[in-house]
């Protein structure tokens, strides 16, 4: 609780407990827009996660935040600080860590967090970076060109590097992509260690599991944010009824032919030995499936959807809506 | 949605397929070039732009050359003299200064190439019989550029006094023209082409160096971490150009010791305001190669500006081809060029001994053009991604 107290002291006065407001946000690029009619807000010391497929603005959402993109319509604050008119300030107290590596690749670890410690103002950059070495455990590495360095290691030094300045939001987008199992969950902890301390984290993300780590989580699509709440609040939300059907692999192959269209049956998915049957009306996909509850060679069972059969559904709803 | 490939599409050819490869990689390359629009319209831009500008610009027997006359007294014979000057069609009067300190600083600021002293008691001599002389100065730190001139003068001497009576007729002209090219007496072209070099390599290695430096960010992703720090464009630009500024001092510093050691131009004038004018010349195209970088929209873009840019550097500012024997707009053009600047500073230091005041003029439109270079680069810098 004292670190979240000392770090409120330094940023802007007029920053609460919001640190991310922003409303009715909308970016268009050559007239299509990419972000539409967003609204969002986000607590100090949350790790909220921000779930989309492809192209759906997530980036383009990001980049607003921290200044880099200029929203066509809508209004917010980041830290406080107004996103139109105070960039300036913004950019000094958060941590962009940007999906593709845009550290130099021809300087060293060391030089890197020099650089950059250099370019925030630190009273003592030579110090700082070498306390961020030894903290992201790149001790030996710190004369390595950043270029040759591999996947994880790349992607724990830009989390080094944008925490090098001590900000008060962090803005990762797709942190971990590429990014092996064991490096993930390392960075994971870290993520949560940060927010311990009062850190705001903003991340963007693909991976499921990834979704469950974080306090709340939000789903765009289309350039729209569908549905934001806790990893619980969205899957009963959802209303989506669920069956898993377990067989073998050729029975399941047919099964899923036959069940993909049938009223009420709204999404058919396999995993491994097992179908997900998912419709948005219990009752009509009760119906839809009874026929096939009869057969021996399956093994039906009630379950709850998971976070991907709630994304999944999400976005085929938005898809009908936008065409 | 169906996961089965079409057998059909999936066929493939036998033997290697040299040439259906290196057709495949052709295609592909004349997509890409297609895409870059830039590039496209330079491939057609350049050739036609160059050829336009330096075919009607460039003229080896330069005319109309920019020339002063002191007159000692005021006679018929005097000005006839001077209309014959003129009509050799090499001269052009441009300046009458009074005094002969005058004519020589006119001289070493390269405000006029020749200058032209009738004595005192001219006239009176020519009637007498005796046969005066006049003097002719020529700025000879070109050769070329002094040398058809010259020659036209004895021509003119035959015929300058035909019309003018009460001079006694004679085989022999009536009066003589001594001739004194001063600065490179012995005419060396390299006494003149050595300092122009100095000028003309800085030009090409400090645009190259800053021309990718935004480009280069652009290209290997780095740029949008930059842009999300907080650093202004300024503090951007002259963080990228400072480095360059002492990499071109030690390349000028290089580039004199060899032509003094090895080709034994001298340095007349002073070192120090040398290097001081040499520094602002690097700082100006370094600028320069800057502004491109933040127009251009790769790398490629880049050096092709570069190279445009170049070209009238070599061919407009005095380098290759007399700076006074090209018309007017040409001359405009060149005055836009921080090279042809460079060039009058460091020959006038090097070979006329000049001093900073004679130099004012083109030092100061060296750093005016350095603004506004750096203005255009601040502005056009893109603090967003928009």
């Amino acid at each position: 609780m004292s670190e979240v107290n000392t770090a409120s002291k330094i940023s802007n006065p007029n920053v609460g407990d919001v640190v991310i407001d922003v409303q009715h946000l909308t970016k268009k690029f050559d007239g299509r827009a990419v972000v539409r009619d967003l609204s969002m807000q986000v607590k100090r010391g949350t790790i909220y996660g921000f779930l989309g497929p492809n192209g759906s603005g997530k980036t383009t959402t990001i980049r607003m935040l921290c200044g880099l993109l200029t929203p066509d319509e809508g209004t917010g604050t980041c830290l406080g600080y107004d996103i139109r008119t105070e960039t300036d300030k913004i950019k000094t107290q958060v941590g962009y860590m940007t999906q593709r590596f845009s550290l130099y690749q021809d300087l060293s670890v060391r030089e890197n967090l020099e650089f950059i410690g250099r370019v925030y103002g630190l009273d003592n950059p030579k110090a700082a970076a070498r306390a961020a070495i030894k903290r992201l455990g790149l001790s030996g590495r710190e004369e390595q060109l950043a270029g040759e360095l591999s996947g994880g290691w790349k992607q724990r030094l830009a989390l080094g590097a944008c925490t090098l300045p001590s900000p008060q939001l962090l803005l990762l987008d797709e942190p971990t992509a590429g990014v092996d199992p064991k490096a993930r969950r390392e960075f994971w902890n870290e993520i949560h260690a940060l927010a311990a301390d009062g850190l705001t984290v903003l991340v963007s993300t693909h991976y499921m599991d990834e979704a469950e780590r974080c306090h709340e989580i939000a789903y765009i699509a289309y350039g729209e944010l569908l549905v934001h709440g806790t990893v619980e609040h969205v899957i009963a939300a959802s209303h989506l009824t669920t069956y898993i059907v377990s067989a073998d692999a050729g029975t399941l192959n047919t099964l899923s032919q036959e069940l993909t269209g049938k009223p009420g049956v709204d999404m058919v998915a396999p995993f491994g030995t097992s179908l997900h049957v998912s419709g948005r009306d219990g009752a009509a996909l009760e119906a839809g499936i009874a026929p096939y509850r009869r057969r021996a060679d399956l093994d039906w069972k009630k379950s709850e959807p998971s976070l991907e059969d709630v994304f999944i559904d999400l976005m085929s709803k938005a898809q009908d809506n936008f065409q | 949605m169906s996961h089965i490939i079409p057998r059909e599409a999936s066929r493939r050819h036998r033997g290697n397929g040299f040439w259906r490869k290196t057709w495949a990689v052709l295609i592909k390359e004349f997509i890409q070039l297609q895409r870059d629009r830039v590039s496209f319209g330079m491939i057609v831009m350049i050739p036609l732009m160059q050829l336009l500008l330096f075919g009607y610009a460039i003229n080896t027997t330069p005319r109309n050359l920019p020339t002063a006359v002191l007159l000692q007294e005021h006679s018929d014979v005097g000005r006839s003299i001077l209309a014959a000057f003129a009509n050799t069609g090499y001269f052009r009067v441009t300046e009458l200064p009074t005094t002969e300190a005058e004519l020589d600083r006119l001289l070493a600021s390269g405000k006029v190439l020749f200058g032209v002293e009738i004595p005192a008691n001219f006239e009176r001599a020519l009637r007498r019989g005796e046969v005066p002389s006049m003097l002719v100065i020529a700025d000879a730190t070109d050769p070329v550029a002094a040398g058809s001139a010259l020659g036209a003068l004895s021509r003119m001497v035959q015929t300058a006094l035909v019309h003018d009576y009460a001079i006694p007729e004679a085989g022999a002209p009536a009066f003589e023209i001594r001739t004194h090219a001063r600065y490179n007496p012995a005419g060396k072209t390299e006494l003149n082409i050595v300092p122009g070099l100095v000028g003309t390599i800085l030009t090409m290695t400090m645009l190259i160096f800053t021309a990718l430096s935004v480009t280069r960010e652009i290209e290997r992703g780095t740029m949008e971490n930059l842009l999300a720090m907080p650093i202004t464009p300024i503090e951007i630009m002259l963080g990228k150009i400072f480095p360059y500024v002492v990499v071109g001092f030690v390349q000028a510093a290089m580039i004199i010791g060899v032509g003094i050691v090895l080709f034994h131009v001298p340095v007349l004038g002073s070192l120090f305001v040398l290097a001081g004018l040499s520094t602002l010349f690097i700082a100006t195209n370094l600028s320069i190669g800057y502004t491109f970088s933040t127009v251009a929209q790769n790398q490629l873009q880049a050096m092709q500006m570069s190279i445009m840019f170049f070209l009238p550097n070599i061919l407009l500012s005095g380098f290759m081809f007399p700076f006074a024997g090209m018309p007017v707009w040409a001359q405009w053009v060149g005055e836009m060029l921080p090279l042809t600047h460079y060039l009058r500073i460091v020959r006038s230091i090097m070979l006329k001994g000049a001093t900073l005041s004679d130099l004012h003029y083109d030092a100061a439109a060296m750093a005016g053009l350095m603004l506004v270079a750096m203005t255009i680069a601040v502005t056009r810098f893109r603090r967003t991604l928009d």
